[in-house]
C-alpha cells in the first residue's frame, strides 16, 4: 500500500509558478493573515489604525502590481490560473472598488462610532445587546474579512480551472456571509440577511460543484481549454456537457444576482451594513461577471449557439424583474438592489455579443456601475434619523431643501444608473448595446425598453427629493468622516469624469480585451 | 451505455426505500417509554449545563470547540499524505506545507489570544 502511494507521489511534479503574475493575489492574502495576527496581538485601542494601514496599504500595493503586470498574457500553476488582459482589468476594477468600499467600512463619524456591530453573536434584544447598542466598542475583524473576500474575488475571474474557481468562490463567499450579519442597527434584519445569504449561497455552490462534476465526466478534465477541446472533438453524447454548463451557470448567476437566481438580493442588500452592501454590489458583482466571461468565452466559445438562448432568457428575466419589481419598492436600499438586478441583465446583453467589443464594453460597464452604486450606498449612510439610516422613500422627500449637496450628488448617481447622457452609465450602456446589436438586435431593443421603465423609478426619487414637501420630523444629514468623504468624492468623480471623457478607460478596456485559453 | 450506472441507481432506490420504510414504520412499532434523560438536551454525553438563557439555547462554547477541532483536523488530513510523500515532493512541497502550517497557526494564535480556548 505505502509502496503504491510512494510510486504515485513520485509522479507529482512541482508546478511552475510565476510568482510575479500572482503578486496581487499573494499580497492581499498575506495582508489578510497579517490582519488576523494584528487582531490577536495588538491592544484594542491600536487595532483600528493598524487594520486601516494594513488593509488600504495592501490593496493599493496590489492595485499597483496589477498595473505593473499590464500586457501579461500567460497561464501559470499548471494552467490553473490565466493572467491576461481581461483578468487583469477585472482584478484592477475589484481592487479599486474594494479600496473605496473599505473607506466606507472605516467610517466612524455618522453613527455612535461605526456602522459595524462590535459583537455580532449576541442574542438580539437581550440586556447585553441593548447595552452594546449604546457603547462605543467597535470591532475591526471586518477588515481582514474583507481582505479574504477580495483575495477570493481576485482569483475568481482568472481561474482557468473549475475546481480552483470553486475554491475562489468559497473564499469570497464565506467572509461575505459573515459580513452581512454585522450591521450595528436593525440587528434582526442583519442576522436574517446573513442566514438567507449563507443558506442560498451554499445551495448555489452545491449546484456549481455538481456542474463541475458533470463537466469532468464529459471532458475528463476541469480545465476550461480542455473542456473546449473536448466539446470540439468528442463524439460522446453532449448531454453531460450542457447539463454541466447549466448547473455551473446556476452557481455563477446566483453570485452575480441575476434573475431567476436573484431572490436573495433585496433582502441581503437591505439587511447588511450599508458599507458591506456597497462592497457586495460592486466588487462581488464584478468578480462574478469576470468568472462568467471566462467560463463562456474560454470554455464554451464554440458552443455559443447552444448557450446563447439561455443567456438571452436570463438577461430578459433579469431586466424585467429589476425594472418592474423595482417600481413597487419603498425602501431605497431595496430599490438599489432591484436596480442592481436590472443592471446585471444589461451586462449580460454585452456578454451575448461574444466578441472583443462585447468583452471590453462589459468590463467598462461593470467598472462604472461599481463606482456609481458604491457612492449611492455611501450616501444612504448619511441620511439618518433616531433609528439609524433613514432609507424609506418618504423620508427622502424634500431632501434638497435640507441638503442641496446630498440631493445633487444622489441625482448625478441616479442619472448615471438610468443611463442619461453625460454620465458614465450612459457611455457604458451605449457600448454594451452597440456591441450586442449585430448579433442580438431584438434583445437590445428590449433592453432599451426596460431601461426606460427603470429610469422611471430613478427619476421618481429625484422628483421626490427636489419637488416634494419634506416630512414633519424628517431625517438629519450626518457630516461624514474623512474616509467616507474620500469614498463619495471618488465615486462621484469617476461617474462624472468617465461620462465626459471616457476614451482613456475605453481604450484601456479595448486593449485589455483578450482572454488566454 | 447506462449499464455501469445501473447498480448505483439500484443502490439509490434501495436507500430511498429503506429510509421511507424506517420513517413510516417507526411510530407504529416503536415502544414509547419516556424518562427524564430522554427529554434532556444532549451535550456530548455529559450532564447538561444549566441554561441561563432559557430553553432551547445551548452555550456557544461547544460549537467553538467543534469548529476549532475541524481546523486542526483538516491540518492533519493534509499532513499525513505529505509525510508519506515528502521526499518525492522535495523543497517545493516543504515550502508549501510550511506555509500551510503557518496559515493554520495564525488562526490558532487568534483564537488563543482572543480567549477562544478558555472554557469558562
Amino acid at each position: 500500500m505505502s509502496h503504491m502511494l510512494l510510486a504515485e507521489a513520485a509522479k507529482i511534479t512541482a508546478p511552475s509558478v510565476s510568482y510575479h503574475a500572482l503578486a496581487p493575489i499573494l499580497i492581499v492574502l498575506g495582508a489578510a493573515l497579517v490582519g488576523v495576527l494584528a487582531e490577536a496581538v495588538l491592544p484594542r485601542s491600536e487595532r483600528y489604525a493598524a487594520q486601516l494601514i494594513i488593509t488600504l496599504g495592501s490593496l493599493v500595493a496590489a492595485l499597483v502590481s496589477v498595473a505593473l503586470l499590464h500586457g501579461t498574457s500567460e497561464t501559470t500553476v499548471s494552467g490553473a490560473l490565466a493572467i491576461d488582459g481581461g483578468g487583469l482589468f477585472i482584478q484592477g476594477s475589484v481592487l479599486a472598488l474594494s479600496i473605496v468600499s473599505v473607506l466606507l467600512m472605516a467610517e466612524r463619524s455618522v453613527d455612535i462610532v461605526s456602522p459595524i456591530v462590535a459583537s455580532a453573536a449576541l442574542v438580539v434584544g437581550s440586556p447585553a445587546d441593548r447595552q452594546l447598542a449604546r457603547s462605543p466598542r467597535i470591532q475591526t475583524e471586518i477588515f481582514p474579512l474583507a481582505l479574504f473576500a477580495v483575495a477570493g474575488m481576485l482569483i475568481f475571474p482568472v481561474s482557468n480551472n473549475l475546481l480552483l474557481m470553486f475554491v475562489a468562490l468559497e473564499v469570497l463567499s464565506l467572509p461575505l456571509y459573515l459580513m452581512a450579519g454585522l450591521s450595528r442597527r436593525r440587528r434582526l434584519l442583519s442576522q436574517e440577511a446573513a442566514l438567507k445569504y449563507f443558506l442560498l449561497g451554499a445551495f448555489a455552490s452545491a449546484f456549481f460543484l455538481y456542474g463541475v462534476a458533470l463537466l469532468y465526466g464529459y471532458a475528463n478534465s476541469v480545465d476550461l481549454p480542455k473542456i473546449l477541446a473536448a466539446a470540439q472533438q468528442s463524439t460522446k453524447s453532449d448531454v453531460l456537457l450542457y447539463v454541466g454548463l447549466a448547473l455551473l451557470l446556476v452557481g455563477l448567476l446566483f453570485k452575480a444576482g441575476i434573475a431567476p437566481f436573484h431572490s436573495w438580493t433585496p433582502d441581503v442588500y437591505q439587511g447588511s451594513p450599508t458599507p458591506v452592501t456597497a462592497f457586495m454590489a460592486s466588487c462581488t458583482k464584478i468578480a462574478a461577471f469576470g468568472a462568467i466571461l471566462r467560463v463562456l468565452y474560454v470554455g464554451f466559445n464554440t458552443t455559443a449557439w447552444n448557450w446563447r438562448p439561455v443567456v438571452w432568457a436570463v438577461a430578459i428575466a433579469s431586466m424585467a424583474v429589476g425594472a418592474i419589481f423595482g417600481l413597487t419598492q419603498t425602501d431605497l436600499k431595496r430599490i438599489l438592489a432591484y436596480s442592481s438586478i436590472a443592471h446585471a441583465g444589461f451586462i449580460l446583453v454585452g456578454i451575448v455579443a461574444l466578441s472583443k467589443d462585447g468583452l471590453s464594453s462589459v468590463m467598462f460597464y461593470v467598472l462604472t456601475y461599481g463606482f456609481s452604486t458604491l457612492a449611492a450606498f455611501g450616501l444612504l449612510m448619511l441620511v439618518r434619523d433616531a433609528d439609524g439610516e433613514a432609507t424609506h422613500l418618504a423620508q427622502w422627500s424634500g431632501l434638497a431643501r435640507k441638503s442641496p449637496l446630498v440631493a445633487t450628488i444622489m441625482t448625478i448617481l441616479l442619472m448615471s444608473m438610468a443611463g442619461i447622457p453625460l454620465t458614465a452609465g450612459f457611455i457604458g450602456k451605449f457600448f454594451v448595446f452597440r456591441a450586442a446589436y449585430h448579433v442580438a438586435a431584438p434583445l437590445v431593443v428590449m433592453a432599451l425598453v426596460f431601461s426606460a421603465i427603470a429610469a422611471f423609478y430613478y427619476l421618481r426619487i429625484v422628483v421626490l427629493m427636489f419637488f416634494a414637501e419634506p416630512p414633519e420630523h424628517g431625517p438629519t444629514i450626518a457630516i461624514p468622516g474623512w474616509s467616507t468623504s474620500v469614498a463619495l468624492t471618488l465615486g462621484v468623480l469617476v461617474t462624472v469624469v468617465l461620462g465626459i471623457v471616457p476614451q482613456p478607460i475605453l481604450d484601456l478596456a479595448a486593449k485589455a480585451a483578450h482572454l488566454v485559453g | 451505455m447506462l449499464s455501469p450506472y445501473l447498480p448505483i441507481l439500484l443502490l439509490f432506490a434501495l436507500a430511498l426505500a429503506f429510509a421511507t420504510f424506517s420513517v413510516v414504520i417507526a411510530p407504529f412499532v416503536g415502544p414509547r417509554r419516556y424518562n427524564k434523560a430522554k427529554l434532556d438536551f444532549y451535550e456530548c454525553g455529559i450532564e447538561p449545563t444549566p441554561q441561563p438563557l432559557g430553553p432551547h439555547r445551548f452555550p456557544v462554547k461547544y460549537f467553538l470547540t467543534a469548529m476549532l477541532f475541524i481546523v486542526f483536523d483538516i491540518e492533519i488530513i493534509f499532513l499525513y499524505p505529505y509525510a508519506v510523500a515528502n521526499k518525492a515532493l522535495g523543497l517545493f512541497g516543504l515550502v508549501e506545507i510550511v506555509l500551510f502550517i503557518v496559515t493554520v497557526f495564525v488562526a490558532y494564535a487568534y483564537v488563543w489570544r482572543r480567549g477562544g480556548l478558555d472554557w469558562d
